[in-house]
């Protein structure tokens, strides 16, 4: 079998338990290119896959500092600025007055930045093709089925060994090479 | 009523112990079924029946809103001095209504209120539909509907920006910002479960549709741990910016100084207020939809018997803020602020008053007695009379406020036209054509977080098993 045309091994699991398992085991078999695919977040998964911290975090702190200095720059500017107009002898600028909307702006960017930088810029969604789409198993992701896939990519990775070692572990059914 | 009975049941060893969150023997793939097949299944003529219904409404609506085009914002019986009527008591209404979701998938999220993941869907759903309905309101009331344009700060001809020195320009910002942060929010949930819709779709037409809205999902743990971190960090903003919404809709009265709004109450009473007609309108839609789905597993006692109890504490609230601006107009010394109130309660609008004091004070009261708050016929009951008396309390506070100006010749009553009345009419069409679109096309309940609860509750059950 050419090594180029697969995407990599998988095995599907019944329950979040066999699969934190199952992840932790492929970790310290010293697989590094692996994922878990889960019907919903698995408490302590992170920790099994011995993943890093989301960094999304301070991407999103960024947006709300823009946010905030936004929405003091529009106030000030349009009011004590661009267009100087005296309302019911109210200063042109004011902290006091701008603060519902500062803290309103300071919100919708945060939001967006959430949003938008989870999907895109961290997850990078959308992605209509996946090759883990190929395997029929797949489709039970979003139902009732834990997949753990190891890529072709890994160092480690042989196309008999890494099936077998899927195979060895607790739960594990439908073991399969996926193509890319 | 003894089936209502039978389905409340805390295990008997332990009376502290809370009640099962999903009953009946369920495993991943039947929840999964549970909540798709509504979707999946033929649509049910009673569904088609309460479409057409409800779209008649919004047709209505749309008549109504182009005769005042047409015509002029004088259709409405607004005018000196009850400049503002019924338009911003229903925006003020509507907005209201939408909090309850806000509450429920924001707050209730970050105190881990694991009850909240079978209503939290629905509940975001209604916000955005309550929040669409209550933005027609001051986009028609500004009588030129074509430039509405000018409530945004965009640059155009005249050079002019928005006054950002008044509260009616905070509004603008703070219901557009709830308006796009409530979407996103019930957005980003809902990406798991169109993928769950995607992967069971039979036909290549709902392969295609719900694979575009759920963007490839495919439940990598990679993905899942930056989109927790997103939901908990849309979950903390959501919540600063509920209380703000409605805060800074309670400063379009506050800050102005006529008596009966210039008080510093008004903030927190109108949160309060909000969350509360909110609540009844999320148990009134969710006891209709629960006996209509066949989501009395999912949708379970326990979680009417907390909404029910939400209501008795945020009713009285409620009723304190009503006693307290009584106590202010007295001993703030100053004669336009009791006049106000005294006219309030035994004025022209006497009957409004006590309408709303009987709905929203009195009413919820009942939920004292755990018989009454888990007997459904009853909650059902009591959810539409503390809608009715939200509505009123809105009412109320603008028209009383207004109808008696400084000087006795300047004093006047308002009366709805028909189109005033035909108009609110016709938002609810809006509501319900929305909130049905929602519940045929929609998974109505959070399958994903749904499934997490499951896993716990199964972790427990087994670990209270080994000991």
């Amino acid at each position: 079998m050419a090594e180029n045309k697969i995407y990599g091994a998988i095995a599907a699991f019944k329950s979040d338990t066999e699969i934190l398992e199952a992840a932790r085991k492929v970790r310290l078999a010293g697989y590094s290119k692996f994922d878990c695919h889960t019907p919903f977040p698995v408490h302590h998964l992170d920790q099994a896959m011995g993943m890093k911290r989301s960094k999304l975090p301070y991407f999103i702190i960024c947006c709300t500092i823009a946010g905030f200095t936004l929405g003091l720059l529009l106030q000030w500017w349009t009011g004590a600025v661009d267009y100087k107009l005296v309302i019911g002898g109210k200063p042109l600028f004011a902290l006091e007055f701008a603060t519902p909307i500062l803290f309103e702006c300071s919100i919708l960017l945060t939001a967006f930045g959430a949003v938008f930088g989870m999907l895109g810029l961290f997850n990078g969604l959308p992605t209509f093709y996946h090759p883990i789409f190929n395997a029929e198993i797949s489709k039970r992701i979003t139902n009732d089925r834990f997949l753990v896939s190891i890529e072709a990519k890994d160092p480690q990775f042989d196309a008999t060994k890494t099936t077998e070692f899927l195979q060895s572990l607790h739960g594990a059914e439908e073991v399969q090479l996926v193509e890319a | 009523m003894q089936a209502v009975a039978n389905e409340f049941k805390i295990p008997k060893e332990n009376p502290l112990a809370k009640p099962l969150l999903i009953e009946g023997e369920q495993d991943y793939s039947t929840l999964t079924e549970a909540v798709s097949t509504v979707v999946e299944d033929k649509t049910p003529r009673n569904w088609y029946i309460a479409f057409a219904i409800s779209v008649c409404g919004t047709l209505m609506l749309g008549g109504m809103l182009g005769y005042l085009v047409f015509t002029g914002v004088g259709v409405w019986g607004n005018n000196q001095p009850v400049g503002w009527a019924w338009d911003i008591t229903n925006f003020v209404f509507w907005i209201g209504i939408g909090h309850a979701g806000t509450l429920i998938s924001a707050i209730l999220f970050l105190f881990r209120q694991k009850w909240r993941t079978s209503i939290n869907r629905a509940a975001e759903a209604m916000t955005l539909f309550a929040v669409a309905c209550a933005a027609i309101y001051p986009g028609f009331h500004v009588g030129r509907i074509w430039l509405a344009y000018w409530l945004f700060p965009l640059p155009y001809n005249q050079g002019m920006w928005p006054n950002f020195r008044s509260p009616l320009e905070w509004d603008v910002f703070a219901v557009s910002t709830y308006g796009t942060v409530s979407l996103l929010f019930w957005y980003v949930g809902l990406i798991p479960d169109l993928a769950t819709l995607r992967d069971r779709a039979t036909t290549k037409m709902r392969q295609l549709i719900y694979g575009i809205f759920s963007l490839g999902w495919r439940g990598s743990n990679r993905h899942w741990q930056h989109y927790e971190i997103a939901y908990l960090i849309l979950a903390g903003i959501s919540t600063p910016l509920v209380l703000s919404v409605h805060s800074i809709v309670s400063f379009d009265f506050a800050v102005s100084k006529l008596p009966g709004w210039h008080t510093t109450i008004f903030p927190p009473y109108f949160v309060a207020g909000a969350v509360f007609s909110g609540f009844a309108m999320v148990m009134t839609l969710m006891l209709v939809a629960r006996w209509a789905l066949n989501l009395q597993h999912l949708i379970t006692m326990y979680h009417l018997e907390v909404m029910n109890k939400i209501m008795l504490v945020t009713g009285s609230i409620v009723g304190y803020a009503y006693s307290m601006e009584f106590f202010m107009a007295w001993y703030s010394g100053n004669m336009y602020e009791k006049f106000t109130f005294f006219n309030r309660a035994f004025g022209p609008y006497a009957w409004a008053y006590w309408t709303m004091f009987t709905c929203n004070v009195v009413s919820p009261q009942c939920f004292w007695s755990k018989k009454l708050r888990t007997s459904i016929p009853f909650m059902f009951f009591i959810s539409i009379v503390i809608n009715i008396g939200m509505w009123f309390e809105r009412f109320v506070i603008i028209a009383t406020s207004l109808h008696r100006d400084f000087i006795p010749s300047s004093w006047g009553y308002f009366r709805p036209t028909p189109v005033d009345i035909l108009t609110f009419a016709g938002t609810f069409g809006l509501f319900m054509t929305l909130f049905l679109l929602f519940i045929r096309f929609v998974p109505v309940i959070a399958l994903a977080e749904v499934k997490a609860v499951l896993a716990h509750q199964q972790h427990k059950a087994h670990g209270h098993a080994k000991h």
